[in-house]
């Protein structure tokens, strides 16, 4: 489904470029959970960002089925996330001027693809019913993150992308809601690849990859 | 500003629409021209006409015109019409009023026609204050810059020599005519009948005019010679009150001979006929209505009217049939009461070229 | 379809959740659209009926034949010309009294008058007929037949004892004038056979020959001008008017912009947020502009409402200085185009873009991921500071340049931009510099804090602070201005109205019976003749005044300049007081000849004295009242003024009153002549004080909204220091101190704007106007007031913020070191 060859992507900072990513292959096959960990630094939020087309890498590709998303305009890449894929970020990324119910159903009503059933049945599993007319700021953390998960997954993405999701979580949390987004993904038989640096956390998903000085070992 | 011209204009056209000037205006069928003449003289028969003195203006009659049209060519033969009109309508009777107390007001009309365009051009003017008016003698008719005067040693029975000469913005000429033949008394001795009951006008005549001079369209002047005919006219009743159109012929025949033709239409359909057939020796015979047969052939859209612009015209006892086209079908006066005036051709049992007038349709 | 709308549908939540951002956005839009309109609404207003008046003159729109010196001629020209093909029409023109009231009368020739010349021979409902034969019509305007007390149909009498026509009511004529048949007015003017000028219409009919051929050197083509003279009297006016509506329209959208920036930075993580969820980054521009251009057309549509309200309150008050300074003639109904309602969406729409168009840019250039870059404010404050100095310096020489070099009024108004624009550039620079110094002198750490952080505080304040100076310094400078001639004004009526009373009689006849009957009663000191005539001198009209030789004059009358023995030589008849307007004009200096046109040739006059003649669109030439009545023999010799002991004007005032049926408007005692003069100087001036406030008003909301917009993203600057120990209100006061600062520096720097620019309006603009130069003063105390004004409308704008921050729970500003990373 997911495949990723030789990505090679560097930054500017100041006078040199520091090469970040280095010839990266990667493949998530569908329903497939993949953790993604590595040090600070190592690359994993820019592997990230290039597979969900938020940014271009200066070589390589990255393909979806048939699309070399890495080589679509930036209307095309909008339109992939929004109808194929589902992020998850560790700031939670709320709208925070709209209620929990809307923002759980805005990606899918921007994709044109709201299924009242499934948003009803988020709702339930995610244990957000008595929250839908509440604000992001009145939320915990962990409560924000189980309605962005909910967003991400409202669309039925074919692949789930979670940046540290439960970073800004305590380890019950974490482990709650982890728990939570797997069995949701397996769910809807998408692809789920998850950045994170907890080995605990990782251990819990199908396979696991290690980003090191911007390659996968 | 379009606004105001507009309201000016119809300010202006309801002002002079009341009073009734012109014949177009007149064969319009206002229930004012046709009312009482009040104040103004009456049109009788029997009153001689006499010359010079009826070149000039007759105030106590309610309106009055000098009217001439001219079918022209220039040296390639190509075919051209002119014409020089003035109105006067008293808006008052009683006697005149000096300055601008004088109750009279002068309207011309100036064309010039060919078969690829029809330029015209109207002036308006007070009485009494020399902007325009007429002289008997010496015989001048004038409106602004617009002229028609006598020549020198010009003959009160002939009026000829005449010079003529009108100018516009995209049109100009000048003509000089002679004839050789005295003037011609319409209808019955210059008394020309128009309804049955009674209404009518003083009326004569000069067909026989040769014109030679020059036209100029857009600034191009064409050297032309050709005929024309002027007509005289006044009246204070002219007009009945369900008449509501005239269709008028005047007409050079290749004998020579001139004919001078009108239908009266009438709001009940009919129409009323007369003319007057003038010969060789400039003797004028009147027609007896029956024996006039005028029908439209063929007409043109000119805006939202249609106008009859081609006819055939029979006089049987006089063995002549015959149909008429115009030079131009799209002659049409759009001045402030617009009318149908323009040269014309015919062919049949004579040949020949004439002017035709058509108005209230 | 459906995605854009929900995507817009996100955007808009926005606003739900910030009402009174969205308040302060409507507020600035709707402020900006409601004064621009409704200035231009008065301003189009004036002019329709300056067309008006023009129209029914046939005058300025229409080329002209005069005679040499403006005097009238003989009418076998109009028909020598007609002849000639020239497309002229006769037009009489001149002043009859009715009831003791003088109007004007115009006799037109409708026949030949050129369709574009005029609307007046629309001619009532009973057309051309009714108006050409007798007894024909006197076609009035409603407001002319109201003023004249007389209604439809009437025939009053004129002061030479002819009757006019029957009273007809012409709804298009301007008001203040009688329209007549030419022969009608020939008759009541006692011009037979003449007529004041010919109008050439613009239709050709053919050739036309030259026209010296027709008439000789006897007339004169005048060509039309582009406006009338009533448009060109009152452009200053207008332009008044427009400056301070493009003045409140600036300062609105300064609003406008510091809202919607606000609005952005807030919004900056939902785009992120929504372009990482797949709303592309030409949908989201799109539906931003939609977005905002749907608020700018409610906005706008309410704005118009507001500048219709504006414009009908205000009209009545710019209707009368209309009257008074130029006699123009304003009807009181507002009558509104529908072109008037598209501009003013239109500008609301181009408006808001405008002011909207930075953080516009900045959301189409946003990345969906943030650069982890330290933002160097200090350093970007440096150069965004010397750039905005170098254009006020750029601004302040084209403004130079302007007043060096330009010679007409729109070259005095450009002066007067570029003061204010250079001024509002050089202000960040000049507080920076303030504010640096105040950090430099001080050591105290919490007070190096206070300047420091005021400079940081510079960039989002400047435009606000802009809008105050500019505000500000119109204030005093109009202030200023406005006080100054009034204290002129003042004097200069003292001096000018020294007589008590002022009659004017309906004639000579009972000029005459009134005069003897004076004469013998003890209480008239004197009795002081004035004459007048008009004429034209150099295509322009003059009124040329003959006062009497007498202690009054010579005691009272404030003269600018005078050469030796100005009275002797007045009363010898070789001398002449000269208007300063005229002087001007004319380039006329003390010693220099002056030729004025009189029925028996040229009347040589020397300058001997300039004076002021504050309000009068036209030039005036005085002389001696015998030389003028010598050189003018059919001059109307009806007006005096008496001079009485003060305690007996009351009981004469009656008894003339009573005795000679004289009204108001012919008899005038001192004090009322010069309360009537007053009440209408202050009315010029009511419309300047209500736009003056409004410009103040908004530049106050301008300020609020700057300062809510900041007091939210304060809060981590705020935060360690209340860390470090100091209290919530101990931290508002500082924040209302630096607030309250910054204002009081831009106030102090507004007070020399404002006289640069009173200074700019006095020695510039209004002698280019008027043709007068008023005396420059400075006026302390208004200074203070104005100041007064300004701090305290800072304060009210800094107060909601401050008091948010005291009442602030401490949980939030905790928040600002949890959400810190």
């Amino acid at each position: 489904m997911l495949s990723v060859s030789s990505l090679s992507k560097s930054y500017r900072s100041g006078q040199e470029r520091v090469g970040v990513l280095r010839g990266v292959d990667l493949r998530i096959a569908a329903g497939e959970s993949v953790a993604l960990t590595g040090e600070s630094g190592s690359g994993k939020s820019t592997l990230l960002h290039l597979i969900a087309g938020l940014d271009q890498p200066d070589s390589g590709t990255v393909q979806f089925g048939d699309a070399v998303v890495s080589a679509l305009p930036d209307a095309d890449r909008a339109a992939f996330r929004r109808d194929r894929l589902g992020l998850v970020f560790q700031q939670f990324n709320l709208i925070p001027s709209l209620s929990v119910a809307d923002n759980l159903a805005f990606q899918s009503r921007i994709a044109g693809r709201h299924d009242a059933p499934w948003h009803a049945e988020l709702i339930e599993r995610l244990g957000l019913g008595q929250l839908l007319k509440r604000y992001p700021e009145q939320l915990s953390g962990g409560q924000q993150q189980r309605v962005a998960i909910g967003r991400a997954l409202a669309v039925k993405p074919l692949l789930l992308l979670a940046d540290e999701p439960t970073g800004n979580l305590d380890e019950a949390t974490a482990d709650d809601v982890l728990a939570l987004a797997r069995d949701l993904v397996s769910r809807t038989g998408c692809g789920f690849l998850m950045v994170t640096h907890s080995a605990r956390l990782a251990a819990m998903l199908d396979r696991r990859v290690h980003l090191h000085a911007g390659q996968i070992h | 500003m379009s606004a105001s011209f507009k309201l000016t204009r119809r300010g202006f056209a309801g002002g002079l629409m009341l009073l009734g000037l012109g014949r177009a205006v007149r064969a319009q069928g206002f229930a004012g021209l046709g009312g009482e003449a009040g104040g103004f003289a009456p049109v009788l028969p029997g009153r001689p006409l006499t010359f010079p003195t009826d070149h000039g203006p007759h105030p106590e009659f309610r309106i009055e015109w000098w009217y001439l049209t001219a079918n022209l060519t220039d040296a390639n033969g190509a075919a051209y019409g002119a014409q020089w009109t003035l109105f006067r309508q008293a808006m008052a009777p009683g006697p005149q009023r000096d300055g601008w107390a004088n109750q009279q007001i002068w309207m011309g009309h100036a064309a010039v026609t060919s078969a690829a365009t029809h330029r015209y051009a109207e002036a308006f003017a007070r009485g009494g204050v020399g902007q325009a008016g007429v002289t008997a003698t010496p015989f001048r008719a004038w409106i602004d810059a617009w002229e028609m005067r006598g020549g020198e040693a010009m003959a009160d029975t002939t009026l000829s020599p005449l010079d003529v000469a009108a100018s516009a913005a995209d049109f100009s000429y000048t003509l000089r005519l002679t004839a050789e033949r005295p003037l011609v008394l319409q209808g019955d001795s210059g008394y020309s009948r128009k309804s049955e009951r009674g209404q009518a006008s003083y009326y004569y005549s000069q067909p026989f005019f040769a014109a030679r001079g020059s036209i100029s369209i857009d600034g191009k002047p064409i050297e032309v010679t050709g005929r024309a005919w002027m007509d005289r006219e006044w009246s204070s009743q002219p007009l009945s009150s369900d008449q509501t159109g005239w269709d008028w012929f005047s007409l050079h025949l290749q004998s020579g001979e001139k004919l001078m033709l009108f239908r009266l239409r009438q709001a009940d359909g009919r129409n009323y006929f007369a003319g007057n057939w003038i010969g060789l020796d400039g003797k004028s015979v009147q027609l007896s209505a029956t024996a006039i047969e005028i029908r439209p052939t063929a007409s043109t859209a000119i805006g939202e009217r249609q106008l009859p612009t081609s006819w055939r015209i029979a006089i049987p006892e006089r063995g002549l049939s015959i149909d008429t086209i115009p030079l131009n079908p799209s002659s049409w006066m759009g001045t402030s009461f617009p009318y149908w005036e323009g040269p014309i051709a015919f062919s049949g049992s004579q040949s020949g070229i004439g002017y035709l007038e058509m108005t209230g349709y | 379809m459906s995605r854009a709308l929900w995507t817009l549908a996100v955007l808009l939540s926005h606003w739900r959740r910030h009402p009174m951002q969205l308040a302060t956005l409507l507020v600035g839009l709707i402020s900006a659209t409601a004064l621009w309109s409704g200035v231009q609404a008065l301003n189009q207003q004036a002019r329709a009926s300056y067309d008006r008046a023009a129209a029914t003159l046939g005058g300025a729109r229409t080329a002209m034949l005069v005679g040499r010196d403006g005097e009238s001629f003989s009418q076998h020209f109009f028909v020598d010309l007609r002849r000639a093909g020239w497309p002229v029409s006769p037009v009489v023109e001149g002043r009859i009294r009715i009831d003791g009231r003088s109007v004007r009368l115009l006799g037109i020739e409708p026949l030949s008058l050129p369709v574009e010349a005029s609307s007046a021979p629309a001619i009532g409902t009973k057309g051309l007929q009714g108006f050409l034969l007798p007894p024909g019509q006197t076609l009035l305007a409603p407001e002319t037949l109201a003023e004249l007390k007389l209604s439809e149909g009437a025939t009053p009498t004129t002061a030479n004892g002819i009757n006019l026509p029957p009273l007809t009511l012409q709804s298009q004529l301007a008001p203040g004038v009688l329209v007549v048949d030419i022969g009608a007015a020939q008759r009541l003017l006692e011009m037979p056979d003449r007529i004041s000028r010919l109008l050439v219409g613009r239709a050709g009919k053919g050739t036309r020959a030259p026209l010296q051929t027709v008439t000789g050197d006897q007339l004169r083509l005048v060509e039309p001008d582009a406006e009338t003279d009533l448009e060109r009297l009152t452009d200053s006016f207008h332009l008044n008017l427009t400056a301070f509506g493009l003045l409140s329209f600036l300062v609105g959208l300064f609003i406008v912009n510091s809202a919607i920036g606000l609005a952005f930075e807030q919004r900056r993580p939902m785009l992120r947020t929504l372009r990482a969820c797949g709303a592309s980054a030409r949908m989201l521009n799109t539906v931003m502009v939609l977005e905002l251009t749907a608020l700018a057309l409610l906005a706008g549509l309410i704005g118009l409402v507001c500048g219709y309200v504006i414009a009908a309150t205000l009209l009545p008050d710019v209707a009368a200085s209309l009257r008074g300074l130029y006699g123009a003639q304003i009807p009181g109904e507002l009558s509104l185009r529908p072109q008037w309602w598209f501009a003013g969406i239109a500008i609301s729409v181009i408006g808001a873009l405008a002011a909207a168009s930075t953080s516009l840019l900045k959301a189409i250039r946003l990345p969906i991921l943030i650069a982890a870059q330290p933002y160097a404010w200090q350093q970007a404050q440096h150069r965004w500071l010397l750039a905005q100095g170098a254009a006020a310096l750029a601004v302040f020489a084209a403004g130079l340049g302007f007043l060096l070099f330009g010679d007409s009024l729109l070259s005095g108004f450009a002066v007067l931009a570029a003061i204010l624009l250079g001024a509002a550039l050089g202000l960040p620079a000049i507080l920076g510099l303030v504010l640096f110094l105040g950090e430099r002198t001080t050591r105290q750490p919490l007070a190096r804090w206070f300047w420091a952080d005021s400079r940081l505080q510079l960039s989002g304040l400047s435009l606000a602070l802009m809008a105050l100076l500019l505000a500000l310094g119109v204030n005093v400078g109009v202030g200023t201005m406005v006080e100054s001639f009034s204290r002129t004004f003042n004097g200069w009526l003292d001096g000018r109205l020294a007589a008590e009373i002022y009659l004017n009689a309906a004639s000579d006849t009972q000029a005459a019976e009134i005069k003897a009957w004076l004469r013998p009663r003890p209480e008239v000191q004197a009795i002081l003749p004035r004459g007048r005539a008009e004429v034209q001198i150099g295509g322009l009209p003059v009124e040329v005044i003959g006062f009497a030789d007498h202690l009054t004059y010579r005691d009272n009358w404030p003269l600018l300049q005078s050469a030796a023995e100005v009275w002797d030589r007045v009363a010898r008849g070789d001398g002449a007081l000269v208007s300063e307007q005229l002087a001007r004009r004319l380039n006329l200096r003390l010693g220099d000849r002056i030729e004025v046109p009189t029925g028996a040739g040229r009347w040589p006059l020397d300058v001997v004295a300039i004076y002021a003649d504050y309000g009068n669109p036209k030039g005036q030439i005085s002389v001696g009242f015998d030389a003028l009545v010598a050189h003018f023999p059919g001059s109307a010799q009806t007006a005096f003024g008496l001079r009485v002991a003060p305690a007996q004007v009351p009981a004469l005032v009656t008894a003339l009153r009573d005795r000679f049926k004289l009204d108001n408007r012919s008899l005038a005692d001192r004090s009322a002549l010069k309360a009537e003069s007053k009440r209408i100087f202050n009315r010029t001036f009511a419309v300047t004080a209500a736009l003056n406030a409004f410009t103040l008003g908004i530049a106050g909301v301008a300020l609020l909204t700057s300062l809510l917009t900041l007091s939210n993203s304060r809060l981590p600057q705020l935060a360690p220091l209340w860390a470090i120990g100091i209290t919530r209100r101990r931290l508002a006061l500082i924040e209302l101190m630096k607030t309250l600062s910054v204002a009081l520096i831009t106030a102090l720097l507004a007070l020399p704007l404002g006289l640069l620019v009173a200074w700019c309006l006095i020695a510039v603009v209004n002698v280019k106007a008027f043709g007068w130069r008023l005396p420059f003063e400075i006026f302390p105390l208004q200074l203070l007031q104005l100041l007064g004004v300004a701090m305290l409308a800072s304060l009210l704008a800094a107060l909601p913020p401050i008091l948010k921050l005291m009442r602030m729970q401490p949980a939030k500003l905790v928040k600002v070191f949890a959400d810190e990373r």
